[in-house]
C-alpha cells in the first residue's frame, strides 16, 4: 500500500488575523482614551451615590490637597482656544502688581494640572524647570483673611468666564476646617451652587424593616 | 492571505534567480501593538469622576436684617458630625442637661434614624420609582429627577434636618452626610455652624465616652 503522503506544512503561523484584532483594539483604545490626569497632591475622594458625571469644559476646581493644601484649576488641565488662563493670570497680576511676560503667560497656558502657588512665588513657579523645584514651591494658595488669594481666583475666574461651574475635589481627610473656608469663600463671591467630585457607590435602599 | 506562492518555473537553460519569500515576519509589529495597548490600556480612564451637586443660600450680608425662618421644633434632627467618623444627634432645640445620642455612617446608623423620620416621604418616592421601573408611569427618563424634586417640595410630614461641623470632622464626613440625605430622600436639610453650646455637648460627650485608644503620652 502507498503511504498516504501528508502536505508537508511549514512552521509558520499566519499572524495576520492576530495583527487584525490587535490593530482594531488598539485603535479602540486610542480613540477612547481619555488621559488620567495626575494631581500634584494624591487626592483620594470620598464616595458617593450621585450619579451626574463631572463636566468637561467651563469648570474651576478647587483641590483640597490631605495636608490642607488648597489648589486651584481652570478647565481640568491646559487651556482651550478661549484662552481663559491668561486672562485670569493677567487679571490676577494686576491685583498684586505683577506683569507677566507673554512667555510666563504661555507657560500658565500649558501647565496641565492643578497649582497651589501664592502669588509672590508664581513667577519663580513658571520659571521652574526642575519639578523637585516647582512642586517645592507649591505650599497651597493662601485662603486664610489676611491674605485670600483663593477668593480673587475664582472671583477673576467668574469674570472672565461666567458661565463657569466650580467644583470642589477634596480628599476624605480634609479637615473641615479647610473645607468651611473654601465654602464660605465661594459663598462670599456668590457662587452658590457647585458640585463636590465624588467616586460612585451603590447603596440599596427600602422602606421594609428586616 | 499575504503569501503568494511562486511557482517556480524552470525554462531551458536560463535560471532566474531565486525569488526571496515574501513574507513579511509580523512578530515584531504585534510585540509593538500588545505594548501600545496595554499602554493605552492602563491609562485610560474609563470611569469618570461623578460629581454630586450642592447648593448653598446666599449669604446674607452683616447690614441685612432678615429673621431666620421659623421651624417647628418637633420636626428639626440636629446632627452634628463628631471626630472619628462619628455622628451625634438629637431632635429639637439643644439641652445641654441631655446627652447628645452617638451614632455612626453605617447602614444601621445615621440612615436608619433618618429613615424612620422620613419613611412617608421616602415610600412616596420609592412607589414612585417602582411604577416608573414597571411601566406603569409613563415618564421621560430626564423628568423622573424632577419629580421626585416636586414630591420633595410638596412634602411637609419630613424631618428638617440641620447638619452642623465639629472642627474635627472631615471632608469625607461632609460627602457621607450630604449622601444619606439622597439616600434617604430628605426634603429639607442646611449646613449651618455650630452653637457653641453644641460644641460643648461635643465634647462632654467625647469626654465621657469610654476612650479605646490610650493617647500616647508626651514627655518634655
Amino acid at each position: 500500500m502507498p503511504k498516504i503522503k501528508l502536505p508537508s506544512k511549514s512552521p509558520h503561523i499566519d499572524m495576520t488575523p492576530l495583527v487584525d484584532l490587535f490593530s482594531l483594539l488598539l485603535t479602540f483604545f486610542m480613540l477612547t482614551a481619555t488621559m488620567k490626569t495626575s494631581e500634584p497632591a494624591p487626592i483620594d475622594t470620598p464616595s458617593s451615590v450621585s450619579e451626574k458625571p463631572s463636566p468637561d469644559a467651563n469648570i474651576m476646581t478647587v483641590v483640597l490637597a490631605k495636608d490642607n493644601r488648597v489648589f486651584f484649576n481652570v478647565d481640568n488641565g491646559k487651556d482651550t482656544i478661549l484662552h481663559f488662563r491668561t486672562k485670569i493670570l493677567e487679571e490676577m497680576g494686576k491685583r498684586y502688581n505683577i506683569v507677566f511676560t507673554p512667555a510666563e503667560l504661555r507657560q500658565f497656558e500649558q501647565y496641565g494640572t492643578s497649582m497651589g502657588v501664592a502669588m509672590n512665588d508664581m513667577k519663580a513657579f513658571l520659571a521652574a524647570k526642575d519639578p523637585k523645584v516647582k512642586s517645592a514651591l507649591e505650599k497651597g494658595i493662601p485662603i486664610d483673611s489676611v491674605d485670600n488669594q483663593m477668593a480673587y481666583w475664582v472671583l477673576y475666574t467668574r469674570e472672565v468666564n461666567p458661565a463657569v461651574q466650580a467644583l470642589i475635589k477634596g480628599d476624605a481627610d480634609v479637615e473641615y476646617p479647610v473645607v468651611k473656608k473654601v465654602l464660605d469663600i465661594l459663598q462670599d463671591k456668590n457662587v452658590s451652587r457647585f458640585s463636590l467630585v465624588t467616586n460612585l457607590r451603590k447603596v440599596e435602599v427600602t422602606s421594609d424593616k428586616k | 492571505m499575504a503569501e503568494i506562492i511562486q511557482e517556480e518555473k524552470q525554462k531551458g537553460g536560463k535560471r532566474r534567480p531565486k525569488k526571496g519569500s515574501t513574507h513579511i515576519d509580523m512578530t515584531p509589529m504585534v510585540d509593538l501593538m500588545c505594548l501600545l495597548i496595554t499602554f493605552f490600556m492602563l491609562t485610560t480612564a474609563f470611569s469618570k469622576p461623578k460629581v454630586m451637586e450642592i447648593v448653598l443660600p446666599d449669604k446674607i450680608k452683616k447690614d441685612q436684617k432678615i429673621d431666620p425662618p421659623k421651624i417647628a421644633d418637633s420636626r428639626t434632627l440636629n446632627i452634628i458630625l463628631g471626630p472619628d467618623d462619628i455622628v451625634y444627634w438629637y431632635p429639637g432645640k439643644p439641652d445641654a442637661s441631655k446627652p447628645l445620642q452617638k451614632t455612626d455612617f453605617s447602614a444601621n446608623g445615621i440612615r436608619q434614624i433618618l429613615l424612620d423620620r422620613n419613611l412617608a416621604l421616602f415610600k412616596k418616592i420609592e412607589k414612585f420609582q417602582k411604577d416608573v421601573i414597571a411601566g406603569k408611569i409613563n415618564i421621560q427618563p430626564d423628568s423622573v429627577r424632577t419629580a421626585i424634586k416636586a414630591l420633595k417640595n410638596d412634602d411637609d410630614t419630613g424631618p428638617i434636618v440641620l447638619i452642623k461641623f465639629y472642627k474635627k470632622a472631615k471632608y469625607k464626613n461632609l460627602v457621607d452626610i450630604i449622601d444619606e440625605m439622597s439616600i434617604v430622600g430628605i426634603a429639607r436639610y442646611i449646613l449651618t455652624d455650630i452653637y457653641p453650646i453644641e460644641e460643648v455637648m461635643v465634647e462632654t460627650a467625647l469626654a465621657s465616652a469610654p476612650k479605646t485608644l490610650t493617647p500616647p503620652i508626651a514627655k518634655k
